[in-house]
Parts: structure tokens; sequence; C-alpha cells
């Protein structure tokens, strides 16, 4: 197999930028300003578990509000006639087109507090509400940006189960609400595995969302990473420490989700 | 015996696009194996469709033990489809597919054990229980398929195409297998197939269909032996298929020259297709026939001899036991109760 040799680029450039980078933070987690080695960072994450604890429930409700979203919607999207379908996704893909930056000012113009929807409310005669810097405009903000992302993989999966499965359903029994669960999530599980690791991830260590959407008050662990390295409180160390444990409990999340998908199974 | 299911003035038409059925009317009896037979497009699996549930007739009723069952859905009918791909649940076991339905309906698992386990062996895939479906043959995924329909006791089992993608020799043992299971559990099937010699072997009757409008019902041999148009004669079998005229009862005029036949009641003179098929045609001197032709080809088929023979107005297609030498000139006789006499079909 001569082919394999065309893997080396990615060879190189994985060791390079991702092995040894890993090594590194390792390196740093493990030590101090003079190299000797040492725990005290790793046990000094321990005092910014509030904002883990944020993080993750704001992604999670985040995943779990993309995915009931996206469900749905790929599944349409899945059934419909090919053509049809390509416009359909292009739509579902325009917002990605936009910068992200962008569009996140863009919410953050709508939801400030003299903002679009308040100005609306306020013609309404309702009183303005606080809707900027809030968590709730956070998921918002990690909904908007990722559920593309929950979307694609979901579609993926799906236009590849055979119509003819549905009616095997109803024909032997199922109800529409039985085929869903008997039939469509069982083999759409791949899909949903995927589409909740590439939208929990990113959404766990965001901090432009949270800073832009949150204000002060809704620090995430990726604000809290980016303020050891650029912020006043500069400690690269602590950074790496809460990064590294970011990545385990990233690692033991994904671990416990792929117990759901069946990867013994070849989908036809 | 009396009907279990029934069609009435059937009329299906899609958006934008031409009638697929057009009045459709036919009765099924209990416990008989009935075949749709038609070439594709003819409308023979939307028909199969309407009686599962998975279409609604524009118009016209579906009965079910004498109750009309249009807009009851799939799941609420007491009949079970096998479809044409099979459609096994990927995610599932070859056990875990078959008792799918019986889990759907909440049956204890103490019965589902003793159902599914009489399943397997009726269709003899013991052993296979923990078997992937992905990871059987064609043959072996028919036969879950039929035993995840079966399981359920429907009343009446549909069967799209089933056989389709199988090779020769499968097809000719699940046809017997099939037709076994159905005596056996004494059950009505509704088959459907493009393959006349299938239909033939395992039907009680056969439903000829094509555009759409049902052709001729009938048992096997009516179908063969009197088939009531030049479509369906065709169809069924190879047929030489002549235009003639009736000038009176009894005589028939093709190719230029009159024949005793059998049949009568036409307008004088009418144009009728003749039918007679290639096993009919004899072989005589060519001295002594009304017919004579000059041979083209002869294709050894197995039990026969293939002819084709060009006779000036018509090519005739021969069967023989006995092969003529290419370029021979023979004569050709047909007994007079051979020779079907058939209304033209207005198309052609």
């Amino acid at each position: 197999m001569k082919l394999k040799y065309l893997s080396s680029p990615y060879l190189v450039w994985m060791v390079v930028f991702i092995l040894v980078p890993l090594l590194m933070i390792a390196y740093f987690a493990f030590t101090t300003d003079s190299g000797s080695l040492t725990i005290k960072y790793l046990s000094d994450v321990g005092q910014y578990a509030n904002i883990f604890v944020r993080s993750i429930w704001l992604a999670l409700i985040a995943t779990v509000i993309c995915l009931i979203i996206a469900y749905p919607v790929a599944f349409i999207l899945s059934r419909m006639d090919k053509h049809r379908q390509g416009t359909m996704l292009m739509i579902v893909m325009l917002p990605m087109w936009m910068n992200f930056l962008l569009r996140t000012y863009a919410w953050m113009t709508l939801l400030a507090n003299n903002g679009i929807i308040n100005h609306l409310l306020a013609l309404a005669g309702l009183g303005p509400v606080k809707l900027i810097n809030t968590s709730g405009a956070v998921v918002l903000g990690m909904v908007y940006n990722y559920l593309p992302f929950m979307i694609l993989p979901l579609y993926s999966v799906m236009e590849k189960i055979d119509g003819s499965l549905f009616e095997a359903a109803s024909d032997l029994g199922c109800s529409s609400s039985q085929t869903l669960f008997r039939v469509i999530i069982p083999l759409s599980m791949p899909g949903i595995t995927s589409g909740v690791t590439m939208v929990f991830v990113p959404a766990i260590s965001t901090f432009i969302i949270s800073r832009m959407l949150g204000g002060g008050s809704n620090l995430l662990i990726g604000d809290l990473i980016e303020m050891q390295f650029l912020g006043n409180s500069y400690n690269p160390h602590l950074g790496a420490a809460i990064s590294l444990v970011l990545m385990v409990i990233i690692l033991v999340i994904m671990t416990v989700m792929n117990q759901f998908d069946p990867d013994d199974q070849v989908l036809m | 015996m009396e009907n279990i299911v029934s069609l009435k003035n059937i009329i299906l038409e899609f958006e934008d696009s031409e009638r697929i059925l057009k009045d459709i009317s036919l009765d099924i009896r209990d416990k008989e194996f009935v075949t749709f037979l038609g070439p594709s497009g003819c409308g023979k699996t939307t028909t199969l469709r309407i009686i599962a549930g998975f279409l609604e007739p524009t118009s016209g009723d579906v009965f079910f033990e004498g109750q009309r069952i249009n807009g009851v859905p799939p799941h609420k009918r007491n009949v079970n489809t096998v479809f044409q791909r099979y459609a096994l649940f990927p995610h599932l076991n070859v056990y875990e597919n078959i008792a799918f339905g019986l889990r759907v309906k909440n049956v204890p698992e103490k019965e589902i054990v003793r159902r599914v386990g009489e399943m397997l062996e009726l269709v003899n895939l013991m052993g296979f229980e923990k078997r992937s479906v992905n990871r059987l043959s064609g043959g072996q995924q028919q036969r879950v398929a039929i035993a995840r329909a079966l399981v359920n006791r429907p009343k009446v089992l549909l069967l799209d195409e089933p056989l389709g993608a199988l090779d020769l020799k499968l097809r000719k043992e699940m046809q017997i297998e099939l037709r076994r299971m159905q005596q056996e559990l004494e059950l009505t099937f509704v088959y459907v197939t493009h393959d006349q010699e299938e239909a033939l072997t395992m039907s009680d009757s056969i439903v000829v269909m094509k555009d759409g409008i049902i052709q001729q019902i009938g048992s096997p041999t009516d179908i063969y032996n009197e088939p009531v148009n030049a479509f369906v004669a065709d169809f069924i079998g190879e047929s030489n298929i002549i235009t003639g005229a009736m000038p009176e009862d009894c005589v028939v005029e093709f190719t230029g020259r009159r024949f005793e036949c059998v049949d009568k009641g036409f307008e004088p003179n009418e144009t009728v297709d003749v039918v007679i098929r290639p096993e009919d045609v004899k072989v005589i001197p060519a001295d002594k026939a009304k017919l004579t032709g000059i041979v083209e080809s002869v294709v050894f088929k197995g039990v026969h001899y293939e002819m084709i023979v060009d006779g000036v107005d018509h090519k005739w297609v021969i069967h023989s036991t006995k092969a003529e030498p290419v370029g021979a000139m023979i004569g050709m006789a047909v007994d007079p109760f051979d020779i079907h006499i058939m209304k033209k079909t207005e198309e052609d």
C-alpha cells in the first residue's frame, strides 16, 4: 500500500501542531516557573469549580436545545426530494458564511438594553427586559452559532436510512411515535452522538460568546483560560492546568456519550 | 369461501401525473393465493400498497372482512407486508427483527420467545437468532422478512415481488416454500410479480393488470388457455398474434387464408386478434399445408427447439421437439381448437 505515504503530511502536522502542544500543556500544568514538578496548579483548579459547573451546565442546555430543534429539521430535510434538499441545506449553512464575530455582535445589538427587541417591547407597552448579559443570552448565542453543526451530522445519517423501514415499522403495528422511538432514533444514533460532540465541545470551551453576550457575570472556562494567558492575572501554569482538566472532562463525557453509539452496526 | 379483501372502483391519481389506477374492482377470497401480474408500471404494487394502507385511493372503497377500511392507518390493519427489498431493521438482529411486531404490541416475553421460535422453525433459520441481518444472504434475509410478517398472524400477507433479488434456483425453491407456508397456515397471500411463470406456479387465481386496468382475473389454467385479449395471451407465455377477420361463426381468415375455428359470436367480418401458442403449431410437409414458411432460426431451449419461421405475412414462433434445418421450406398446421380468437384491443 503505497497510498499510506499520502497521509504523511497530516502525520507531521499532527505531531508538530497537536501532539507537541498537548505535551507542552501537560508540562506547564505540572511544573512551576523554575521547572520543578508540582500539582499546586491542578489543585488550584478546584477554586473555579463553580465556573466549570456553569460551563458544563450552559453547554449542556445549549446542546439539548440544538438537538431538539435540529432533529425534526434534519428528519424533514432527509425526506425531501433530492434537489430541494440541496437548497434547504444551503439555507441551513447560510449563517455560517458570515463571520462568527459579526453574528455574535448582531445579537448584542438585538439584545441590548436599548436594543431592537427592547424597542419593540416598549412599543407594545412592555417594560424593558434584561436580555443581554444573562446566561440565557449565552445559551442563545451558543444555539445560534452551533445549530448547523447539529443539523448536518443528523441529516447525513438520516439521509441514508431507507424510507421503507418506516413503512415496515408502520406495517408491523407502530404508530408514528413508536416508529420514532423504535426505528428512527436507534438508527440515527450515530448522528446524534456526533452532533452532540460537535456542539457540546465548542460550547463548553467558548469564550467569545460568553464575553459578548454574558457580560462579566457569566464567566465560562474559556474566559478563565484566556485570562491566564492574556489577562492581568497572567499565569500560564494555571491556564494549562485548567485546559488539562477541561480536556479530561470532555474525554469522560464523550466516552459516556459513545456508549450510546452502536459502532458495531453497519448502517445501510 | 367469503371475500376477505374487496376493492370497489379504486381510482388513484397522483398530483400532476396521469391516473395510476383506473377503476380497479376485485374480490380476494379467504385462504386464497392471489397474484397480481403485469409489466412494471401496471399498478400492481400500487394496488398492494392501497390494501396495506400506505396509499389512499383518490376514490373508491377498500373493504376488509366486509368493513370499509379507507383511512385506517397501516398499523391498525390486520395485514402484514413482505417488502421488495425486505426492509429489515439494520439495528436489530434476526431474533429482534422477527419479534418487532410482538414487542410493539406488548406481547408477554414468554409468548414472544415461543412465537419467534415457531417462526424460526417455519422459515428454517434456527441458530441464526443472534446474527446481524446485515450478515445474512439474500435468501436468508428473505426468510427473516417473511417470518417478521407472519409472526403477527395477519389474516392477509402481502408480498411485493419478494423473490426478485434471488437467483433462479433459490427463487424456485422459495416459490414452493411460500406455497407450502400459505397452505399450512391457511392464510390469504396477495403476491405481486411480473414473472408469469411464478404466477402460474403458485397462484390459486391471477389478476393480470396493464396500465392501471385489470385485464383478466382467473385461475392459472383459465388465464393460460383462455386469455381474454392479445395482451394477456402475450404476457402469459409466448404467442403468435396475427390480425384476422371473422367472415362467419367458426371461420377465421388470416394471412389470406380461411381456417376452421371454434369461436363464434363476432360481428360479420369483424377484425380480430388471432392468438396461437407456439407449441400448438405443428410442422407438416410443405406441399400438404395451407401455411408455409422458411425456417429463419433454430434455438435449443432444453425441452424444445424454438424456431422462427418466416411465413411472408407473419413471423411464426414454433416450439417443437424436432429441429428443422435453417432455410428449409416447411408447412404448418393448427388444430381448430388451438386457434384463439380475441376482440381487438383498442390501442393496438
